[in-house]
């Protein structure tokens, strides 16, 4: 956060008529990019204000002076004055370079590729997930994306089916996933913590439940976690309860579509990578918290929960949800 | 009723095109109320995502094409030949075809919302539901296996056929059955706007014809132009509706400035300000309308050339509009107001569009507005622009013509309610979605977690949409309630300048009895330079002939939708039967003795 409060995020705030904290909000920029674009939206916002209030003011103003009153004069006889029209013509011309200039400078002040040694992410989208790919570092993930604060980043993102949009307001605009392209944005994260985001392009059923996380941490959470990632996946001890979830899954119909390393079967791409998914906080394209409870319906009913989901409904005996459960959560 | 479907009177057309519309309008505003209920609470459980996508995706063709547009083709079919004193449009069937055609494509797009059974699915099942702007490639064949987005290829293409033919038909009216004397500069502001709509429609509407012709190939006959597999791209699609759909947005918006600039000098007493200033302005606003389609893009990753000239180009725009703005507020500037309901919703209509335009500034500024597209901070412009704009201008216009049109004014009391509901419900609803918009909330979702934090503000914009409702009920009330008892309008009962005024209310089958020489703007008004036109003689002087009716158009018009019906139930014989239809039609219409 920086240090200010902002103005104008404030009479939003209180217009919102809660304190919050507003997760998803364009207001509290956490990233150089983040920070430009609030800074040219405020720099525009007061002279909209400005403008607002000569134009409407002028309006009210004519709209009482001149009503119409029993004996008043006549209507006065100013049909045009092209002094006036030059004026008003020029005046909100002239208004526009100060916002014209500003967004020039901006666009292309944020247009330009990461430099040398920024961290590269590739996004790839999918119906109605994320898939997070650090090709430098081997990773790969899906709907979490964790940043090192104070290192340039760049996401250079596609999709795998339709066009979806990446937006983590705190962070910075949207950009879209389209198939056949590839697009990118760059910024740099400068503050710890979490940032709640999702696809802002309407891409089918369950477009509101693609949703994502960033965690932005210090460099040594950041390596501690991408070291954690890169091995392979737990085993679970002889005989417990997740044994048999992973024989279960790597048995089973989840082998098709999710890769678990370690896991000689589980090597399917159509779903999110489960290797490490019993660490991330939320399931499901980040629509649902990673608890035993939201599991447990998930892998019997994925779609009662998301509608359109790719991942069928299973509805499997209880004690193999449980064994399901147990390795899943186990995958830390 | 036989006269009904064989008319071809502009009078009659007019209030068909009225009748209908409202009755589309209305279905859309309770898509929007469904929706709003939706969102009222977060984690909404009113309606399903697939529910509410088509909810969404209809309330926005609804609106656009079936609501907006014909209730500006109302009046464009009422007034304009009045305006210019002519006895009808040039082309009295086309016409007709014009508005059979309007009606079945949007009974055929509706027919969606209960046609699931026919497709072995529920009710709600297959209405179109990829959003009014159809992005490629969640249209494809592959992630749209259904009907769905069918209906709406095949709708928006009938309905396109309805835009371009009225569109032909305006612009051969306006420029050619001027009476003597109106000059191109003496056209009234509403006929003048309503030639550049035309002009837009004209060239804007092949636009979306050729997209929707590609994206109908992809789907029926397996091409490529929006499938990236197989070299084609979804991008494509969004230059193409959108070259389309900017232009569109001005074909919204001009007419409703037009009737604003009729209203608001016979409310105040003074002729408009600067007319020829607000004439070119709306002529430069038709061309400048083609060079920023791409501010809907800012999103894709165009690059910062494009970037940087479609975001100039559309805060050039906003130069002339802000122009027409100070020019309305010149016109009533000195004058002697009278707070007619009309009036009222003039004034409301330049209140609220001052806010539509100002956060379109806040747009075109393409890093601010990445912040803001595809969120609620837009759904909240677009609001602004085409309910607080558009729709305040064509509810000042039925207040102002109504009279015109059945002889009857409506209840001013009635009214008074009407616009205060109107404005304060608009703004509960509108206005919060900025915040809610700017606090992360994206547009088309069909639900929201608490946590976003913008409970309390949906909860406002769905207490303000049912304002809405509860004002619309009231203009339906005023509409049946002045049907029989409202106060006789006679010829002029606002005191108007322009020469529909000069003839009785409702105007006879033939309009004028004699086709007036028009001296000067202001024909019936007293000004420095000219007197009052003559009063009219009562009765014709010589008889007047008026065409007759004829039942090809209606005939012709329906062979379109059973085109459509043959090509979305995949019946072959069924086409060339309605093929045959429409060549019979047009055959026997062309050889029609007819005459004008």
């Amino acid at each position: 956060m920086r240090p200010t409060p902002r103005l104008l995020a404030a009479i939003v705030l209180a217009v919102a008529g809660c304190g919050g904290p507003f997760p998803q909000t364009t207001l509290a920029p956490r990233s150089d990019l983040g920070v430009a674009a609030d800074n040219l939206f405020t720099h525009i916002f007061w002279w909209a204000v400005v403008v607002f209030a000569i134009v409407e003011g002028l309006l009210l103003f004519v709209i009482i002076r001149y009503r119409h009153r029993e004996g008043g004069k006549g209507p006065s006889r100013l049909h045009g004055h092209t002094v006036l029209e030059i004026g008003w013509t020029l005046a909100p011309a002239l208004i526009l370079v100060f916002i014209a200039v500003p967004t020039m400078r901006t666009i292309f002040a944020t247009a330009a590729p990461a430099p040398e040694g920024a961290l590269r992410v590739e996004v790839i989208g999918h119906q109605w997930w994320w898939e997070f790919r650090y090709p430098a570092l081997g990773v790969v993930t899906a709907n979490e994306l964790h940043l090192p604060r104070g290192k340039p980043v760049q996401l250079d993102m596609t999709s795998a089916d339709v066009i979806h949009s990446f937006w983590a307001p705190g962070l910075g605009g949207k950009r879209d996933l389209t198939p056949g392209h590839t697009t990118r944005i760059v910024f740099t994260p400068d503050s710890l913590g979490e940032v709640a985001g999702q696809c802002a392009e309407f891409c089918g059923a369950s477009h509101a439940n693609m949703r994502l996380r960033v965690f932005v941490e210090s460099d040594s959470a950041f390596g501690a976690w991408a070291a954690r990632q890169l091995s392979a996946a737990v085993v679970p001890p002889r005989g417990s309860l997740a044994e048999r979830g992973q024989e279960l899954f790597a048995h089973g119909a989840c082998i098709a579509c999710h890769t678990i390393t370690g896991v000689p079967q589980a090597r399917g791409t159509v779903g999110p990578n489960l290797t490490h998914v019993g660490g991330r906080t939320m399931l499901a394209g980040a629509m649902l918290p990673n608890t035993e409870e939201w599991l447990r319906r998930w892998i019997t009913n994925a779609p009662s929960l998301k509608p359109g989901s790719l991942m069928p409904a299973m509805p499997l005996p209880d004690d193999q949800v449980a064994a399901l459960i147990a390795y899943l959560q186990s995958l830390k | 009723m036989k006269s009904w479907l064989t008319t071809t009177d502009h009078k009659r057309i007019g209030q068909l095109y009225f009748w209908t519309a409202l009755g589309f309008f209305l279905i859309g505003g309770l898509e929007a109320l469904v929706i709003r209920a939706q969102l009222a609470r977060p984690e909404g459980i009113g309606v399903s995502a697939e529910v509410y996508n088509q909810l969404f995706t209809m309330h926005g063709t609804t609106m656009v094409f079936l609501a907006l547009m014909p209730l500006s083709a109302a009046f464009f079919n009422y007034i304009i030949p009045l305006q210019i004193g002519a006895r009808d449009v040039a082309f009295p069937r086309l016409n007709a075809f014009s508005y059979w055609v309007f009606l079945l494509g949007g009974l055929f797009l509706n027919a969606s919302f209960v046609a699931g059974p026919l497709f072995g699915a529920g009710s709600l099942s297959v209405a179109p539901d990829a959003g009014w702007f159809g992005y490629a490639n969640l249209t494809s064949r592959q992630f749209s296996p259904g009907p769905n987005v069918d209906f709406w290829v095949l709708g928006l293409q009938i309905l396109g056929i309805a835009s371009l033919a009225a569109g032909f038909n305006f612009i051969v009216t306006i420029l050619n059955m001027r009476a003597p004397g109106m000059k191109l500069m003496r056209l009234p502001v509403f006929s003048w706007m309503t030639l550049v709509t035309q002009f837009l429609v004209i060239t804007a509407f092949p636009v979306i014809t050729v997209a929707l012709v590609l994206l109908m190939f992809d789907r029926f006959f397996g091409t490529h132009f929006f499938v990236p597999s197989g070299g084609g791209d979804p991008i494509l699609w969004q230059h193409l509706f959108w070259l389309f759909g900017h232009p569109e947005v001005y074909i919204l918006i001009l007419p409703a400035m037009g009737i604003v600039s009729e209203v608001l000098p016979t409310f105040s007493r003074k002729p408009l300000f600067g007319y020829t200033v607000v004439v070119y302005s709306g002529v430069l606003i038709g061309f400048m309308g083609w060079g920023v389609w791409s501010h809907h893009m800012f999103s894709v990753g165009l690059g910062p050339i494009a970037d940087s000239v479609f975001s100039a180009t559309t805060m050039l725009i906003a130069v002339p509009t802000g122009v027409k703005i100070f020019n309305w507020i010149g016109t009533m500037w000195g004058g002697q107001i009278r707070f007619t309901t009309a009036m009222l919703f003039a004034v409301g209509f330049i209140a609220m569009f001052i806010i539509g335009g100002l956060s379109g500034v806040t747009h075109a500024s393409p890093p601010a507005d990445l912040q803001q597209t595809d969120t609620y901070y837009v759904v909240a412009h677009i609001h602004y622009v085409l309910f607080g704009g558009t729709m305040l201008g064509l509810f000042s216009g039925m207040y102002y013509w109504w009279p015109k049109m059945t002889g009857r004014l409506l209840s001013e009391t009635l009214g008074k309610w009407h616009f205060w509901l109107t404005f304060v419900g608009m703004n509960l609803a509108f206005l919060p979605m900025h915040f809610s918009g700017l606090l992360g909330m994206p547009r088309r979702i069909y639900t929201y977690g608490p946590e976003l934090g913008v409970t309390r503000l949906n909860e406002i914009s769905t207490a303000g949409a049912f304002l809405i409702g509860i004002s619309v009920l009231v203009f339906l009330v005023n509409l049946w309630w002045t049907r029989k008892r409202g106060e006789p309008a006679g010829n002029d009962p606002w005191q108007g300048a322009t020469l529909e005024w000069a003839i009785p209310s409702p105007p006879p089958v033939y309009n004028f009895t004699v086709i007036p020489r028009v001296e000067s703007r202001l024909p019936l008004w007293v000004t420095e330079h000219h007197g009052a036109m003559a009063p009219l003689p009562l009765t014709p002087p010589a008889p007047i002939h008026v065409p007759g009716g004829s039942w090809w158009p209606l005939i012709t018009a329906f062979g379109l939708p059973l085109i459509a019906v043959a090509a979305i139930s995949h019946q072959l014989w069924l086409a060339f039967v309605a093929l045959a239809v429409v060549i019979v039609g047009i055959y026997r219409w062309a050889y029609e003795p007819f005459e004008v």
